[in-house]
């Protein structure tokens, strides 16, 4: 079924009787060309790209619990192609021009919304380092303008620019950055992928991947064995899990990272905005409520759940941004478990087993990956040639030196 | 979270840094293949349950603890000193 204003309207005079559920709930087959491992946002785009760019549509998701139910619906929905490395910026950059297109590709509202990033700086050092940073996002092509403390003004009159502690110099406008719905995000592809033949499994754990003389040869899943040709584990949150099934230690530590809502209001912040001194960025859902986060809690950690000490400092963050937001009550916070790599940033690469790849470490910046995401890791199953975007996320580039290190801090996973 | 430093007694998680898994006490020794580094500085056994990890206890008496503790559900079952285990 095909989702238009015109059917809205003709639904709504005939007592919508006429919907059908977007995807079926089919049982596993015994055997496919292609198991996808994790019904996430990556995951479900990964199928829908297989089928659509690769016409690969004899395949399975295996999603564990039900289709979109982790990191993709537990983040703050921030679509932004600002990096600085080679490697990264063409990555983003891709991925936001096919966020660009997605509604139309996936005829689903995922409400993206391009209502322009702006990230602070409060010093002559953290200019220095956005100005370049502005000149790297122009010369691969996407779009940024630095604004003086006055051009910041105009744009977030209701930033706290008396203060002394944190004076704000400026920000670095991103135009193209914003925000999208995060949950559309899982459905639409999802609905995408289903159309062109791939089965969604829900409810079906991945319990262990066979392997026969360095070949993948299918998973064993709580709905019993399914043979593969290929398989890809697209598991963020879980992925030294999932890999150790196949004799893999990765180069991943789990940490929780935490985010914050708080009651529907009127519009009030029309941005993403984030501070520089202190890890903090917030954006106004259309429903109305302030979605915003902090840092990691720093620890590893699988609970989906923080402790308080980075509640306090995050609502601290926040009120010496902008105090007006101390007015609005917090409703709800939640924790997403991230794969955070020595280097922050993500892994898109084949394994030592041949048929079975791995897309994983995407730290806490998976969300806006999630198209390119996909995009690369069909390319690599279909054709087993990395995609130009994604050449530099190698597994092995920890060992050979080759690290992606977007934010200089080092080894240490929780850094990034 | 709290964590019962063996020297200051109970205290609040805020007093402590935390630097990583016990990967970081095995450093490779002079002439290591290139493996073993790359297994201390990036790899990983990550679990999902009990670990132990480096926490530095900054705020108080300065001393590297090894703590065990379990990463879902955040209990805390064993913190000692890593000097008095070097011994």
């Amino acid at each position: 079924m095909r989702y238009s204003g015109l059917k809205v309207i003709t639904e709504g005079l005939f007592g919508n009787k006429g919907w059908t559920p977007a995807w079926r709930d089919p049982a596993p087959k015994a055997e496919y060309d292609v198991v996808i491992i994790g019904g996430g946002g990556h995951g479900l785009s990964t199928a829908y790209y297989l089928a659509k760019n690769h016409g690969i549509t004899n395949v399975a998701v295996l999603e564990k619990g039900y289709l979109g139910g982790g990191n993709v619906g537990r983040n703050t929905t921030i679509v932004r192609a600002n990096y600085f490395l080679p490697g990264n910026s063409e990555f983003y950059s891709h991925s936001l021009k096919l966020w660009e297109g997605l509604e139309a590709d996936l005829n689903y509202n995922v409400m993206h919304s391009q209502r322009g990033l702006i990230n602070l700086f409060h010093s002559d050092g953290q200019r220095d380092a956005f100005a370049r940073r502005g000149n790297a996002m122009i010369n691969q092509g996407d779009d940024a303008i630095l604004l003086d403390r006055e051009g910041v003004r105009e744009h977030l009159p209701y930033l706290d620019f008396e203060q002394t502690r944190f004076p704000i110099y400026g920000g670095l406008l991103h135009p193209r950055g914003g925000s999208a719905r995060h949950d559309a995000v899982a459905w639409g592809y999802a609905r995408g992928a289903d159309k062109r033949g791939v089965d969604l499994i829900q409810n079906c754990e991945v319990t262990g991947i066979d392997i026969e003389n360095g070949v993948v040869r299918g998973v064993q899943t709580t709905r019993g064995a399914i043979r593969a040709k290929k398989v890809g584990i697209v598991v963020a949150g879980r992925s030294s899990q999932v890999a150790a099934m196949a004799g893999m230690r990765l180069p991943i530590e789990s940490h929780v990272l935490q985010a914050f809502v708080t009651e529907g209001l009127k519009p009030v912040i029309n941005h993403v905005v984030s501070f520089g001194m202190g890890h903090f960025y917030i954006s106004q859902s259309d429903k109305g409520g302030l979605v915003f986060g902090g840092d990691l809690d720093f620890y590893a950690s699988y609970a989906a759940r923080g402790n308080l000490p980075m509640v306090e400092h995050v609502m601290e963050a926040g009120m010496t941004l902008m105090p007006m937001i101390g007015r609005a009550k917090v409703l709800r916070s939640w924790g997403g478990i991230m794969d955070m790599s020595p280097d922050g940033s993500p892994v898109i690469d084949k394994t030592h087993v041949d048929g079975l790849f791995l897309d994983c470490g995407w730290n806490y910046g998976g969300f806006k990956a999630v198209p390119a995401s996909g995009w690369c890791m069909a390319h690599l199953m279909a054709t087993g040639e990395p995609h130009e975007v994604a050449r530099k996320f190698r597994l092995d580039r920890f060992a050979t030196g080759h690290l992606l290190d977007e934010e200089g801090t080092g080894s240490q996973h929780n850094l990034h | 979270m709290r964590l019962t430093c063996p020297l200051c007694g109970e205290r609040d998680r805020r007093e402590f840094y935390y630097y990583g898994a016990e990967d970081f006490l095995h450093r490779p020794g002079e002439g290591a293949p290139l493996s073993d580094w790359d297994n201390y500085l990036h790899l990983r056994d990550n679990p999902a349950g009990v670990t132990k990890d480096l926490w530095y206890h900054e705020a108080g008496c300065a001393q590297w603890l090894l703590v065990t503790r379990n990463t879902v559900t955040h209990e805390i079952t064993g913190v000692e000193l890593v000097a008095e285990r070097a011994k």
